[in-house]
């Protein structure tokens, strides 16, 4: 059994001693982002919630993208995906992002065409 | 080189002695089963987002639905979420150095990090249950219109929510609840709110600052993302379209805006809720299985990374919800 852990995240710049080590690392990582979200869910900056790109506002983008670097995080090292082949995790990985992209294009374009539909259309809805 | 050579002809394939992708048959079989698990919660995260895009003017704003913390009182939106979160985060990393002590065949260590990420499991169920509690018992009330839509009240003076309750006049009247016996077919009417139509209506009309707040979200200009506020005539006028008294949620009405809103919150936090207690569930088996030495006679702790697995996933799954119910 391999049991050789990678003991580096950040593509290097934090190493650790031991896989122990890298765990509180990680987690002192994961609680960090986690208390970016809810304080600027509290906030909410103008600056971000006024600003718009593709549709959607910045604030909720980097809510989004702050959600990705914990999954990756939880994914690669709590769930050791880092340790693993390249081959099967690239299997598991790319597989659901694939399939999930599609799905999220088709349903949200859908319903931004319903949306459209009850704005514009001739659908009472507000009585 | 990562490319996968077999290699050895003394192998005995079906007692799992060979391993594609260096990961044994019980490990492989797990991620199949977390992928497709993944699939299914992408699947209903993917039909919440349809759902709220379709309403992206009058969905709910989760900042003003869960404001809630136990055994306080007052208005503090995400801090009992970001709580859960918390231990979920921390009872995954209790798990990962079970595993890790797995690894280095340490029996004591195993059994002490499986027990606190059973406590930390549990606890999170515990708080997710009196989410939901909190959530179908309501906060202030609201009427429903012939069309749907929620009305909400604000008192004028200070800008907060008022509950019915506080305004709603009592009119002496026979309100009897339409009990089985009485039907022609079996069906019960369902539990009379505290507060009549009429009387929350007169109490709309007796109290001048009392005004609606509708589901609509200003989309521009002054109060932007807020919720529309009627003034004190169109409040009058609005009152005429309201059919019933709303306190709470269910899977038919939700008092906090859209019912969508509601019943996505069933199933999506029901259905992890679900994961969540089967994994405690399992990580108990297993930490039992630790504690009788059962990994220790088999020479390794590999089920104990397998259980791991799925429940580094339910925390995993739980971030996307947390950020997709509560924080977007």
């Amino acid at each position: 059994m391999a049991h050789e852990h990678k003991l580096e995240i950040f593509r290097g710049l934090w190493k650790f001693k031991s896989n122990t080590q890298k765990i509180w690392g990680v987690l002192a990582f994961l609680c960090v982002v986690t208390a970016i979200e809810v304080v600027l869910g509290i906030m909410k900056p103008e600056i971000l919630t006024d600003t718009y790109f593709l549709g959607m506002k910045l604030l909720n983008w980097i809510f989004i993208i702050l959600t990705l670097v914990k999954a990756y995080y939880i994914a690669w090292d709590f769930m050791h995906l880092r340790d693993e082949k390249t081959a099967l995790r690239r299997a598991i990985v790319w597989t659901p992002i694939f399939l999930v992209l599609y799905l999220v294009f088709i349903l949200l374009f859908e319903a931004d065409y319903v949306y459209n539909v009850y704005k514009d259309g001739f659908v009472t809805w507000n009585f | 080189m990562d490319s996968t050579v077999a290699t050895g002809s003394e192998e005995n394939v079906w007692g799992g002695g060979n391993k594609p992708l260096g990961a044994s048959y019980g490990k492989l079989m797990m991620w199949f089963f977390l992928v497709s698990d993944a699939l299914t919660f992408s699947g209903l995260l993917a039909a919440y987002g349809f759902s709220r895009f379709k309403f992206i003017e009058t969905w709910p704003i989760a900042d003003e639905v869960f404001t809630h913390v136990p055994f306080v009182h007052g208005n503090f939106p995400m801090i009992y979420v970001a709580f859960m979160t918390l231990i979920l985060i921390i009872s995954s990393v209790t798990m990962v150095l079970a595993v890790d002590a797995g690894h280095r065949m340490k029996k004591n260590a195993v059994i002490w990090y499986m027990f606190l990420t059973i406590i930390g499991g549990a606890i999170f169920v515990g708080s997710q249950a009196w989410e939901w509690a909190t959530f179908i018992k309501g906060d202030f009330g609201a009427l429903e219109t012939k069309g749907g839509r929620i009305l909400q009240f604000v008192n004028a003076d200070t800008g907060e929510r008022a509950a019915i309750a506080d305004f709603a006049t009592t009119i002496e009247s026979e309100r009897v609840n339409h009990e089985k016996k009485n039907g022609v077919w079996y069906y019960e009417g369902q539990a009379l709110p505290s507060y009549s139509l009429n009387e929350v209506i007169a109490g709309v009309k007796a109290n001048s600052n009392i005004q609606i707040r509708t589901e609509a979200i200003i989309q521009e200009g002054e109060g932007q993302g807020e919720k529309t506020l009627l003034s004190r005539e169109e409040t009058l006028t609005k009152l005429n379209d309201a059919v019933q008294v709303v306190e709470g949620a269910n899977l038919i009405q939700n008092e906090y805006g859209s019912r969508l809103f509601a019943d996505f919150f069933f199933f999506i936090t029901g259905f992890h809720g679900f994961h969540v207690t089967s994994g405690v569930v399992i990580n108990l088996i297993i930490f039992f299985n630790v504690v009788l030495g059962t990994y220790e006679k088999r020479g390794h702790y590999e089920m104990v990374e397998k259980v791991g697995l799925y429940w580094h996933f339910v925390d995993l799954v739980w971030v996307f919800v947390f950020t997709f119910f509560y924080l977007v």
